[in-house]
């Protein structure tokens, strides 16, 4: 038997996962950001262009190779709570990036 | 499949969320809530001390090459973990073993590679003591690195096992962890090397 007609008939609600698509698009957008970290666009444009596109890549790396996309909702939310407590303490740090 | 088995559109599983799974999800929580201390530190004192911070940094600006293979490593070894996944759910033992296998060398090279480059900063004394830079550049990527190695052992085992019995649930779940550690070096290289 095959491998696809044994993912066909055995695993029928496992979905396609894009693997090669989605590291090939990690990829690109690495080399990307090493690239356009050598062009100014002054140290915050650099610094937000950087962490957006890192940003990106792990939600790829979530979506699809930790399969968050084919996940139950339950799993979703679990997995999304500590970015918002992390953002919290980032806002706790505030003051003192602020008043150092 | 025996019986006809309807899945929500609007919930699509892979399969259902069996507890070591979700343990290593709640396990990937707190995993988030360290490093993200650790990068606030970094931020906040790096915005109070620029000067110190770029200068050293600029040090570092001869190893981005390597960096770069080491993050293209990273992501080609997270691509193979994923196929090993795969194998391992559709019972294709020989493919589950040689992904599982190809996973752990690549993330043994990226350890080879880091200790290499740590090898070059300590011989020109750039070592943890010398500035606020280094001292989060050897934490970050130290605990970054253990992280790794504590994913090639279980692959490891999950190699020898794998020929013996079905490890495709505890494959999935050091695929989960393995995916996190390459997420955490996806931030780490930008932030340490680029900006």
């Amino acid at each position: 038997m095959s491998d696809v007609a044994h993912a066909d008939h055995g695993h029928a609600e496992h979905p396609k996962v894009p693997y090669f698509l989605i590291a090939g698009a990690l990829f690109v957008m690495t080399v990307i950001t090493i690239a356009v970290s050598y062009v100014n666009l002054g140290k915050m444009g650099n610094v937000a262009l950087a962490l957006f596109v890192a940003s990106i890549k792990a939600s790829l790396v979530m979506l699809f190779f930790m399969h968050l996309k084919y996940e139950r909702k339950t799993l979703i939310i679990i997995s999304l709570v500590p970015y918002g407590l992390a953002l919290i303490l980032l806002l706790a740090l505030f003051p003192d990036i602020v008043f150092g | 499949m025996s019986h006809a088995h309807v899945i929500d559109p609007a919930e699509p599983a892979i399969e259902d969320v069996y507890n070591g799974k979700l343990a290593m999800w709640l396990f990937l929580c707190s995993e988030v809530m360290f490093f993200s201390g650790l990068l606030g530190a970094y931020i906040a004192l790096r915005l109070n001390n620029p000067e110190i911070f770029e200068a050293s940094q600029k040090q570092l600006h001869d190893h981005v090459g390597l960096a770069a293979f080491n993050t293209l490593l990273l992501i080609s070894s997270s691509l193979t973990m994923a196929l090993a996944v795969l194998h391992g759910q559709n019972k294709n033992t020989a493919k589950q073993r040689l992904m599982l296998l190809v996973t752990a060398v690549m993330g043994t090279l990226f350890l080879g590679l880091k200790f290499y480059e740590y090898s070059t900063h300590i011989r020109v004394g750039e070592v943890p003591s010398k500035d606020m830079f280094f001292a989060f550049y050897y934490t970050l990527t130290g605990l970054h690195g253990f992280h790794i190695l504590c994913g090639v052992v279980p692959m490891v085992g999950l190699w020898y096992y794998a020929g013996k019995q079905d490890v495709s649930a505890e494959t999935e779940m050091v695929g989960l962890y393995w995916h996190f550690v390459d997420l955490v070096w996806i931030f780490l290289f930008p932030m340490l090397y680029l900006i």
